[in-house]
């Protein structure tokens, strides 16, 4: 049976397809490996997210088909990462803005053991 | 069902959509929202690891040693195989090639469970060396020599009988937790130290504002600069580590029964007719399943 017969609509990947990928992905996870044997200092974890995420996204174009989906169905999956980069961003922000120190004299009121004065 | 009142229909299709096409991109649109949800379950628990990691880089650091890379890039490589199975499933239910579409089948079920082996060996592992959640977490002085660090003698001693109530039950080595503070450490402002693997946030005071004395104070500054064996708050990192591929290893679960109910439905020929859906759309949530993985293994085993 060959692929042009029963090619109906919904697209069908070829056997050679989905090995190419499968060898990008295997030679992605040496990368990935490989890399942390050198220091390129902060770099290191961009280097290593930025292979990751061409692995997902050969897995998400060819394995999850879509490439040759409706563009609607990558669209809803690329707003999760959308909405997930506001959480994660957003909570970064927070959590870098408290600071033990940021009130002034908060730090000699805690060494004191009095409660703190409220305004 | 359908194809009784509409026998020229495929029997296969339900009675409310106008036609296969029209059925199969609706269940999959249904499996991509559920596969958003999936994302930002997850995303929840990479948050709390990006905002404790950037404020507690040597946790992660220090944690990231106990970790098995080659296991970890072994279950990587299988679960890479099992996507590569289930996308050949998926092209195998297409072309209504039922053997092989079997066969692909039977290869993802065992390649998920060898990825579900691997991760008992290494839970076993850190099960036997109290490398473990929260108030579990209590690393035997064997566990911490073996990944390097140097535990002096005597603090193990001290440990035995410090700690003799805390180790958790049939636990024979002695557990240890933290160095002695080092009184020869520089005292270093905070915001001037150098190295960026040191914790943005130092230990709370006592308690909340109020309530914290002078020396609690004290002692706790002096921790923030010590160097210790294993860093405050060592035992989050095996926490996050455990709830992440915990959940994970729960959805690796779902998706081997997930597997079996296909299985049991080629077998009965529920395929033959090529209503492929249900193949398409576990492979999609297997696909996440792998992809979520590729992360896991980047941001646990190969910090550093």
């Amino acid at each position: 049976m060959n692929q042009a017969e029963t090619h109906q609509g919904p697209h069908v990947a070829s056997v050679k397809l989905l090995l190419v990928v499968w060898v990008a992905l295997i030679f992605g996870t040496w990368l990935t490996v490989s890399v942390t044997y050198f220091d390129f200092g902060a770099f290191n974890i961009i280097i290593g997210l930025g292979i990751a995420t061409a692995k997902a996204v050969l897995v998400a174009l060819y394995y999850m088909h879509l490439r040759w989906d409706k563009p609607f169905n990558a669209f809803i999956f690329i707003s999760a990462f959308a909405f997930l980069s506001l959480m994660i961003g957003l909570m970064l922000m927070d959590t870098s803005q408290n600071q033990p120190d940021m009130i002034p004299g908060f730090g000699a009121v805690v060494e004191s053991g009095a409660a703190p004065e409220m305004p | 069902m359908a194809g009784s009142d509409h026998s020229h229909h495929n029997p296969d299709l339900a009675h409310h959509f106008e036609n296969m096409d029209q059925q199969r991109q609706s269940s999959k649109l249904g499996m991509w929202l559920f596969l958003v949800t999936e994302i930002l379950f997850f995303g929840g628990l990479f948050c709390a690891y990006v905002v404790y990691r950037v404020n507690h880089p040597e946790v992660f650091v220090f944690g990231h040693h106990f970790l098995d890379k080659t296991l970890g890039a072994v279950n990587t490589v299988v679960l890479i195989c099992s996507s590569l199975t289930m996308a050949w499933a998926v092209r195998a239910a297409q072309l209504k090639q039922r053997t092989i579409l079997m066969l692909m089948l039977v290869l993802s079920f065992v390649l998920a469970g060898t990825f579900l082996g691997v991760k008992y060996v290494e839970y076993s592992h850190k099960w036997h060396h109290g490398l473990l959640w929260a108030s579990r977490y209590a690393p035997d002085a064997h566990i911490l020599a073996e990944a390097g660090f140097e535990v002096p003698e005597a603090h193990v001693e001290e440990a035995v009988s410090e700690r003799a109530e805390g180790a958790p039950a049939g636990e024979t080595i002695p557990a240890i937790e933290a160095l002695p503070v080092d009184e020869t450490t520089p005292e270093t402002p905070l915001d001037e130290v150098a190295d960026p693997e040191i914790s943005k946030i130092g230990p709370a005071a006592a308690g909340p504002a109020g309530l914290a004395t002078a020396g609690d104070r004290a002692s706790a500054e002096a921790e923030r600069h010590a160097v210790s064996v294993d860093p405050a708050n060592a035992r989050t990192f095996f926490s996050v580590y455990f709830l992440m591929t915990g959940l994970h290893g729960i959805h690796v679960i779902l998706g081997m029964i997930a597997m079996l109910w296909l299985m049991k439905l080629t077998f009965q020929g529920a395929f033959d007719g090529g209503h492929y859906t249900k193949v398409d759309n576990i492979a999609l949530y297997w696909h996440v399943v792998d992809l979520i993985w590729i992360y896991l293994f980047l941001l646990m085993y190969l910090i550093d």
